[in-house]
């Protein structure tokens, strides 16, 4: 509000003021697509989710009858949940730290600026625009157990051909690597941009005080790497724990069951078992564990990130 | 694997072959091999290669015959390229609908967000009006549910949708691929913070000047903002074309299929022909991979920005 004081050459007369009252009503204009479309398709299908599992449904009757908490109490004694569970961590605990350690070494080597590297750089980042069934399709091919490239190179250095994803000790391993091949490209962009942002002072004052390439990679270049680090680990972890395109493609969540994943298991109980209550309470399960795996990964990092 | 590989990438990067920094001071003459190239691409070649090994064993593949590819040791360089495979590909499944599909649901939901997510991001970047940080902070939880949680509800929202506004919005029709992408929280937050960037005083001096607010939206900040619309956009291209999940659930018949979700179903019914897949493979893959080398700026920006905000 001008003040008849104010100088009226800094407070120009009228122009702001006047939209002080329609703000309130252009701002709510403006966001409000957003806000609806979100509204409806985000927020509100979290409570609905909520509400349905603990109802038993099938998605094509109205009728959705109350059941309480059943539909929990199920899940926890239910011995192809708890395996989906171990195969999902099992999954977890190597596709992270697989594909951090390779996006690491690949952006490492490609962080020069040497002739060509754009070239090199592409394709290495050239997997994210993959999809996941265009992955496994390819991968099915790689790994087939007779006519499988892999299998002939194994051959050609005396191993025997292996049945991969035929073999319930194997296939999930398989699908371990397949994946770490399709996030590489992500994790390499991320881990060159930070890389990038190493001051090459550091470096060059270490060197003079003495220190080796692999004691200033251990002291200088891990730690400002650690921002970058924490988001792949919080980001890929999230993502493994909601593996499905790939074990769909390939697998179908066999052999026997040996690769089914959680979220294979509840799109498998809501979509094609009819049971989506059950589903729903399954959903809502992993959601919780995902935020406190996330949680437990950031207060975990308070100690051993360096922001810069 | 060699110990130099971290810690001289720093310096390499500003000084290939400079030898007056002093770093070399602890190192060998000797050790200095005279190429006329970089050593680093003795070792860059093979890693680019074996990453993208799987890609050209499929292109390779899909110029096979079918009995070439069930030889085993498996035939590397194929004696006749079989394009034949390409054509017979797109007529035994219908590539082109699925192609077309994709395009048609990708085209509407990047400029969706495009459009609604600036509008949105500005009004939260820029203006005051009741209730916005308590709505800003509800959209932003949303990011941190998986889908999964909201699939099901969604499913049967749409399904309300296609039973009582418009069939094409509904179950197994392409509306029902867009609705729930029209607008995401992510594009209202990465815009949101990129309007925060741009210095206030531009918009000052236009709103002095008379202009509305829509007016300095469009007069003034979108004109700055391609590189970051660029930016969603590429992103928004890959994330909608590469669905899989949503699409499976709510298509049910061949003539509705998206890109992937064809491709699954052309997998399931030739499981055994492999050039013939790997054809279908390499057509189904080709766009994105024509759009992201296009755009590989855009994309690369985009995933680092996102992974150095932390």
């Amino acid at each position: 509000m001008a003040t008849v004081t104010e100088d009226p050459a800094r407070r120009p007369p009228g122009a702001l003021r006047r939209l002080g009252r329609s703000e309130h009503a252009t701002g709510w204009a403006l966001a409000s697509p957003g806000v609806i479309l979100i509204g409806i398709f985000g927020l509100l299908p979290v409570l609905l989710s909520l509400k349905l599992s603990f109802q038993k449904s099938d998605l094509l009757t109205p009728e959705t009858p109350w059941v309480g908490t059943a539909n929990y109490r199920k899940l926890f004694n239910d011995p192809v949940f708890a395996a989906a569970i171990e195969h999902t961590l099992i999954f977890t605990a190597l596709f992270v730290p697989g594909t951090m350690l390779v996006g690491l070494l690949v952006a490492v080597a490609m962080n020069r600026s040497i002739r060509f590297i754009s070239v090199y750089r592409t394709a290495a980042y050239v997997t994210m625009a993959v999809s996941t069934i265009s992955e496994g399709i390819i991968f099915l091919w790689l790994t087939d157990k007779d006519y499988g490239l892999v299998n002939s190179a194994l051959n050609a250095v005396g191993i025997s051909s292996q049945p991969f994803l035929s073999s319930t000790s194997q296939a999930l391993y398989v699908i371990v690597a397949m994946t770490i091949w399709g996030w590489t490209g992500f994790a390499v962009i991320i881990y060159l941009a930070a890389l990038q942002g190493v001051p090459v002072e550091l470096h060059e004052a270490a060197a003079i005080d003495g220190a080796s390439p692999f004691t200033r990679f251990r002291t200088i270049t891990v730690p400002l790497l650690s921002p970058a680090s924490l988001f792949l680990v919080v980001w890929l972890t999230i993502n493994a724990l909601q593996l499905f395109d790939e074990v769909y493609l390939t697998t179908r969540g066999g052999p026997l069951r040996a690769t089914t994943v959680i979220v294979y298991y509840l799109w498998d109980q809501a979509f094609v078992q009819f049971q989506a209550g059950y589903a729903a309470a399954m959903a809502y399960v992993l959601f919780v564990v995902i935020l406190i795996i996330t949680a437990i990964q950031f207060r975990i990092s308070r100690r051993y990130v360096h922001y810069s | 694997m060699t110990p130099p590989v971290g810690a001289s990438t720093a310096t390499d990067a500003v000084r290939p072959s400079d030898d007056e920094s002093g770093l070399e001071a602890d190192q060998p003459e000797r050790r200095r091999l005279r190429l006329p190239f970089s050593p680093w691409h003795l070792v860059l070649i093979p890693i680019a290669f074996i990453l993208i090994i799987p890609l050209l064993w499929m292109l390779i593949t899909s110029l096979l015959t079918p009995s070439e590819a069930n030889q085993f040791p498996p035939v590397i360089i194929p004696r006749e390229l079989r394009f034949q495979n390409y054509p017979d590909a797109f007529t035994t499944a219908p590539f082109g609908k699925f192609l077309l599909n994709s395009t048609i649901v990708t085209l509407v939901v990047v400029v969706s967000n495009l459009v609604v997510c600036s509008l949105a991001g500005y009004a939260f970047a820029r203006m005051r009006f009741w209730g916005r940080s308590a709505l800003f902070l509800a959209l932003m939880a949303t990011l941190m549910v998986p889908f999964q949680v909201t699939m099901i509800p969604v499913f049967l929202i749409v399904k309300w949708f296609g039973d009582n506004v418009w069939s094409f919005m509904g179950i197994n029709h392409l509306g029902a691929l867009m609705l729930p992408n029209l607008a995401t929280a992510f594009g209202i937050f990465f815009l949101r913070q990129f309007f925060q960037t741009v210095p206030v005083e531009l918009e000052e001096a236009a709103r002095v000047d008379g202009t509305s607010r829509i007016g300095v939206l469009f007069k003034i900040l979108l004109p700055l903002s391609l590189p970051a619309m660029s930016t969603l956009a590429a992103l928004t291209i890959l994330t909608s074309w590469n669905d899989f999940l949503w699409p499976l659930i709510v298509v049910t018949s061949q003539d509705q299929m998206t890109v992937p979700l064809g491709l699954s179903y052309f997998q399931g019914a030739h499981t055994t022909d492999w050039p013939l897949l790997m054809a279908g493979n390499v057509m189904s893959l080709l766009p994105m991979l024509v759009v992201f080398v296009v755009a590989q700026r855009y994309f690369v920006q985009s995933v680092a920005a996102t992974g150095l905000k932390g």
